[in-house]
């Protein structure tokens, strides 16, 4: 089907289960992070034991989504050459 | 069923909640839209064409089974039971997923069978094979059912929505994105649902460690609740086996639990097996079990710790009524161990992380769901529907029935979700039941692929007897003949299970014929090639930490350390 052939393996772009998953986390991520420092109530306080929860694991899950990004971008999904990969 | 109890368990979800569970809803039903353009042949369909790296492999059989069951039910017990409920993990899982990453999985991947029982097909003939496929697809669509139930059954006490309502909806979603992508989309979901779960359980955790003063304030609180001192260590484990006897107790966990339990479970078990032939090479299918095995070594910390802070801290669960849990009368707050997790989280989470927690809930009961879903739809269509039904057709043939499969089973889940809802007690007999299908399948496996004489008749009557075995000591324990308290009785059903399996196929094997030599290829260690086992070392494969019998050597050291520390 390909006109030419390529030698350079093509990238599977967007469908990358590991963009996904930073989309998501990304995600929840700045919501939660913004919760924790916008809406910080005494009443969260409270019942988190004196936990900014909402605020260390939005933080955590930002730093999760560029390690995950990172690994996407170094290591991206190789198509391989001789499949039989519908064209994009 | 009667699994969540009429204490207040709505929680006070706020829009902020819903957004992110609108959110996690719309990337699950994406992944099903974007895995469908990779389906063109049934093989993309039931095996996502056997082209998945090893972490997607590795990270989606962990998830196949951190399904409504486990997380709910390991919560509990870690509420009733304390810190033995970790040999669920560590003895009950992890050696038996690594023997079948370094052992098994060169059979599985190098025969190149696309299901359990059509390794079973190969090896013992017809009648093995209808009895494994049936059964196996059978228990698949009750389990399924038993899943929707449990989902419906949080939703419609956390959201407040009617259990019908709830059923149809996941039932519906569960539906489009099997249907669509096939396996592929169920394993990515079942990733996505992985990072989801452990979003919610992480700070579950610390939260509620911090709430009772720290790891030593845990030990301390739940040394001086009901229970005692014997739930802050993993062995023995009197109280979860129910034997009096340390040397019994520990017994039933090594060989009851850690071996034939386990091992049946984790080996044979096609929603798993599954999970590791999607792979794309053989290096990669054996190190998916492998690979696993070190997020569940640490899943019963975000699991069980949240049981027993629940057990110490909420006010419906702690003191008498933990006291009354116990003894197995029902507590005078009307709540339950399986309460554990819900209470807990509407007792420590603000809004905000309270949305990630009930999308990681219910992420977990759609992804079991739809593990059973994919499994048994490949099982049905090439097992049962190919073999004897409908034979000789066209790929794309299968391909299609596959997808009407998957929505005739999404209904017959939601007839078994209702049944499920009102005949409680028969559905947790039948998942009983069928847990015992697993312990013989185990012993059959063994001595079929290690034992070149085993003949086909001692393959599906050894299944028979052993399956049967198991069914009488359960049945003598509910009627009280013999007495086990705890989860005992089903240990000792797996022990016996496995013996008279074994013996009845050693019996049959003497006194029938054995198949030639030429048919047990590939099938049998002695007759196969060594070359066929062995995996690439090169390209993707290549480097130490690709090795998965170093890999699995990591995990079995790891996991011995973590038994003495705890």
């Amino acid at each position: 089907m390909a006109t030419e052939p390529t030698s350079r393996p093509r990238k599977a772009g967007a469908f990358d289960i590991r963009m996904i998953i930073a989309l998501l986390t990304g995600v929840y991520g700045v919501i939660l992070t913004v919760m924790g420092v916008a809406f910080y109530t005494e009443a969260d306080r409270v019942k988190a034991a004196g936990v900014n929860i909402n605020l260390w694991a939005g933080i955590a899950l930002l730093i999760f989504t560029a390690l995950m990004v990172l690994w996407a971008r170094l290591r991206p999904i190789a198509v391989p050459a001789q499949s039989e990969e519908p064209a994009e | 069923m009667q699994v969540l109890a009429d204490a207040n368990l709505r929680l006070d979800a706020s829009p902020i909640d819903y957004i992110e569970l609108a959110f996690y809803f719309v990337l699950v039903l994406g992944i099903g839209y974007f895995a469908r353009r990779q389906v063109s042949s049934s093989l993309d369909f039931f095996l996502s064409g056997r082209s998945l790296p090893a972490w997607v492999t590795g990270l989606a059989f962990i998830s196949a089974n951190l399904g409504a069951i486990e997380v709910m039910g390991m919560s509990a017990n870690g509420a009733e039971y304390g810190l033995p409920t970790a040999h669920y993990f560590w003895i009950g899982a992890i050696p038996a997923m690594l023997f079948l990453g370094v052992v098994m999985m060169p059979f599985y991947y190098g025969s190149k069978v696309r299901s359990v029982p059509e390794f079973m097909l190969r090896r013992f003939g017809p009648t093995a094979h209808w009895v494994n496929g049936a059964s196996f697809a059978l228990a698949q669509i009750l389990i399924a059912g038993a899943n929707l139930y449990l989902l419906a059954s949080v939703v419609n006490l956390l959201l407040g929505w009617p259990i019908w309502v709830s059923i149809i909806v996941a039932a519906l979603i569960v539906l489009t994105y099997t249907a669509l992508g096939g396996l592929s989309a169920a394993i990515y979901n079942e990733v996505l649902q992985f990072f989801v779960i452990l979003a919610a359980l992480i700070p579950l955790t610390i939260v509620g460690l911090y709430k009772v003063g720290g790891w030593e304030g845990l030990i301390d609180k739940v040394t001086n609740s009901p229970g005692g001192a014997a739930q802050t260590h993993s062995w023995p484990g009197n109280q979860l086996t129910g034997f009096g006897s340390n040397f019994l107790s520990v017994l039933g966990l090594v060989f009851g639990l850690g071996f034939v339990l386990s091992f049946g479970y984790w080996t044979t078990n096609f929603v798993e097996v599954q999970r590791a032939m999607a792979s794309k090479s053989m290096s990669a299918a054996r190190r998916t079990p492998i690979i696993g095995s070190f997020p569940k070594m640490f899943i019963p910390f975000v699991v069980i710790i949240p049981g027993m802070v629940a057990a110490v801290t909420v006010t419906e669960l702690q003191g008498a009524n933990k006291q009354a849990l116990l003894d197995g009368k029902p507590a005078p707050s009307g709540a339950t161990f399986n309460d554990a997790l819900l209470l807990l989280m509407r007792d420590v989470l603000p809004n905000g992380i309270l949305g990630v927690a009930i999308a990681g809930l219910l992420a977990s009961f759609m992804a079991g769901m739809a593990a059973n879903l994919s499994s048994f739809n490949t099982v049905f269509t090439y097992d049962i529907f190919q073999t004897y039904l409908v034979k000789n057709r066209p790929d794309r043939f299968y391909l299609s029935t596959g997808r009407v499969v998957t929505m005739v089973a999404t209904v017959l889940a939601i007839f078994t979700a209702f049944i499920a809802s009102s005949y409680s007690n028969l559905m947790d007999y039948l998942q009983t039941l069928f847990s015992f299908f697993n312990a013989p399948l185990f012993a059959t496996f063994i001595l079929g692929m290690f034992w070149k004489r085993m003949t086909k008749a001692a393959g599906w009557s050894g299944l028979v007897f052993g399956t049967a075995a198991a069914v009488v000591v359960f049945v003598l324990n509910e009627s009280g003949t013999i007495v086990l308290p705890g989860q005992g009785s089903s240990f000792v059903a797996a022990i016996a299970a496995f013996v008279v399996d074994i013996v009845v196929s050693v019996a049959v094997t003497y006194a029938t014929k054995p198949k030639p030599d030429s048919e047990l290829v590939g099938l049998v260690y002695s007759l196969t090639p060594r070359e066929s086992l062995r995996h690439a070392t090169t390209g993707e494969d290549a480097g130490w930490y690709r090795k998965p019998v170093l890999l699995a050597g990591i995990a079995a050291v790891i996991t011995i350390l973590l038994n003495f520390a705890f």
